[in-house]
């Protein structure tokens, strides 16, 4: 086994038990001196900084059911509430149709990089052949070339493919997988036990069914975490379409919202209720998505630093 | 056996395929090509024509470039450190909140879900000099906060106060590492007469240091490539014209050559130099931390 194959055990514990709670095998300490009081400090201390990083977001909201003369003044409840923003926002910009746009990038990028990657990590697991660990290493290189390296001529191409200005470019390069969500994949395939595909061979089973049959299914959990990873990446990504849309009818929520400030935040018109309301469309349904996967989410990542 | 081996050979190349050809296409090619265009002067309109390393000496010329470059640097020198300290910190928190812990991750992992826009956005309004909130709540202090978002003194640590509000996946995988910790080394501690902080100087850092590497590598190449909160928050796209220079970090004056000016091949150039640069901090932190990085695989 090559290095690159020692944290594989890990992983897989995690497709096993996903549903098993984190926080009890060890990690709390045989009763301290004073347990009780050393534990309302934290919690304390826990409560206050909880409150840091859900304010924000508890602001934006209230901002946005509250008048233009009113967004400031850091009420947690609108002295006039008012749906207005919200159906302002919709005569303002058309919203609507980047929210489909939205989505229609995000689910295609997500659907194509769990799909393509999860083929290839198959491809870099399952089989034996000449040249395979050198490649995979080839593979996680790639994950240290930042994007600016390649943004340009990968620009190029979806220029001279007369793609720019669609939305195919913000979708389509996840045909080819990611190699970190390929890396990801492979150590849960790497997980699973061979006897089950020798078992499967005997049966007649080709490679094929032996991928979508028996691999996928119990891979699921790891499907899962790839495909929050990417819908998280795709739905709230400004670059690309900022480099690759023009009009405004193709553009997708965060490209639309940057928009909106251009034009009521620094464009002289200081409509800032417009601004906080679409930044909460904008963010919502990413919020939505985290709690639908949040325990896959965090688990996800809780691995992801024990590349080693 | 041959042949069968030469079929399994072949399955694995179909599986792998999609890999191999976006690799060549969208990552080996342009590669070469960003090297290419670096010597070259090309606006889309009108072929590439050659100049030599005429883009590298304007580079170094270029005030603009020293200025993104100085600005970048502050950002991550600023940034990484007080990330890893605060992510840290609460992992360290969350590590002894025992049943509560899950609540209080989920809370502190929210904000990473927010689109980096409308981080931009709420910079610019929990910052406002004038009534936004985190002056606001200075003022119960009696401290008289500065203009965040607009005096250029404070803009950048503006900047990283808010990148703080997104450490949560940090958290998340700091607090995976201190749980697999070995229990047994703190009770052998404890039986030493080992305290909390020496504990967590002599057990806890060194056995989650692979962790704590692994975020501070991330998270510089993160701070040398981070544009999407300053420009939301400092510079205008389509006809807004407005733009700060405290703000202008190195991954925003590239986007602009690129694509605003249509300066492909200095825009490369660029990029060609922040490849470099990024190689360059990651070799040294690896350098750096040799020896000191604890890996339980190297263990067995």
């Amino acid at each position: 086994m090559t290095s690159t194959d020692t944290p594989a055990p890990r992983v897989p514990t995690l497709a096993v038990a996903p549903a098993a709670p984190v926080e009890e095998p060890r990690g709390r300490p045989p009763a301290p001196a004073r347990p009780k009081l050393a534990r309302i400090v934290i919690w304390a201390l826990l409560a206050v900084l909880t409150v840091a990083f859900v304010y924000p977001f508890v602001w934006l909201v209230s901002a946005s059911f509250k008048p233009r003369s009113e967004v400031f003044d850091n009420k947690l409840i609108p002295d006039h509430f008012t749906f207005d923003n919200y159906l302002s926002i919709w005569h303002e910009a058309p919203m609507g149709l980047w929210l489909m746009n939205s989505v229609f990038v995000t689910v295609l990028a997500t659907v194509t990089v769990t799909i393509s990657s999860a083929c290839v990590a198959w491809g870099f697991a399952h089989f034996r052949f000449k040249g395979r660990d050198a490649l995979f290493g080839v593979v996680l290189a790639t994950m240290m070339i930042p994007g600016a390296v390649t943004m340009i001529p990968v620009y190029l191409i979806w220029d001279s493919l007369g793609m720019t200005g669609t939305l195919t470019p913000l979708w389509a390069g996840n045909l080819f997988g990611s190699a970190f969500y390929i890396f990801l994949l492979r150590q849960f395939f790497l997980g699973l036990p061979r006897e089950l595909f020798e078992a499967a061979k005997l049966d007649g089973a080709n490679n094929w069914q032996m991928f979508t049959k028996i691999a996928l299914p119990l891979t699921k959990p790891a499907l899962v975490v790839t495909a929050l990873f990417e819908f998280q990446a795709s739905w709230t990504d400004l670059m690309k379409p900022l480099i690759y849309l023009r009009d405004s009818d193709t553009f997708t929520v965060p490209r639309g919202l940057k928009t909106l400030l251009d034009q009521f935040g620094f464009g002289g018109e200081w409509h800032w209720e417009l601004i906080v309301t679409a930044s909460v469309i904008t963010t919502l349904p990413m919020i939505v998505i985290f709690f639908l996967g949040q325990r896959q989410f965090i688990d996800g990542i809780a691995t992801t630093g024990n590349k080693g | 056996m041959s042949t069968a081996r030469a079929s399994e050979t072949r399955a694995a190349w179909l599986f792998i395929s999609p890999w191999v050809l976006g690799f060549l296409v969208f990552t080996l090619y342009p590669l070469i090509y960003t090297g290419y265009l670096s010597l070259t002067d090309y606006d889309v309109i009108n072929d590439p024509s050659f100049v030599g390393l005429d883009n590298y000496h304007q580079l170094v010329q270029d005030p603009k470039v020293r200025l993104a470059l100085t600005n970048t640097f502050i950002f991550a020198v600023l940034s990484v450190p007080t990330q890893l300290v605060l992510s840290f910190l609460l992992a360290l928190l969350l590590n002894r909140a025992g049943r509560a812990s899950g609540f209080f991750r989920t809370a502190f992992f929210l904000p990473k879900m927010t689109p980096a826009v409308a981080i931009g956005v709420l910079l610019l309004l929990l910052f406002n000099g004038q009534n936004g909130l985190v002056n606001t709540f200075l003022g119960w202090f009696g401290i008289n906060g500065p203009a965040w978002t607009t005096d250029p003194n404070w803009i950048k640590p503006g900047l990283v106060m808010m990148s703080l509000w997104t450490v949560g996946a940090s958290v998340v995988i700091l607090l995976a590492a201190l749980r697999s910790v070995p229990q047994e080394l703190y009770d052998a501690s404890r039986i030493d007469g080992a305290g909390f902080w020496r504990q967590t100087r002599h057990i806890t850092i060194p056995m989650v240091s692979s962790a704590i590497f692994f975020i501070v590598i991330i998270d510089t190449i993160a701070a040398f490539q981070s544009f999407t909160e300053a420009y939301t928050a400092y510079f205008g796209s389509g006809n807004s014209t407005y733009s700060n220079d405290a703000a202008l970090f190195y991954a925003i004056y590239l986007f602009q050559q690129a694509f605003r000016f249509l300066h492909m091949g200095y825009a490369s150039a660029m990029s060609m130099l922040l490849f470099v640069i990024i190689m360059a901090v990651t070799a040294i932190q690896i350098r750096v931390s040799r020896g000191s990085v604890y890996y339980e695989s190297e263990q067995a």
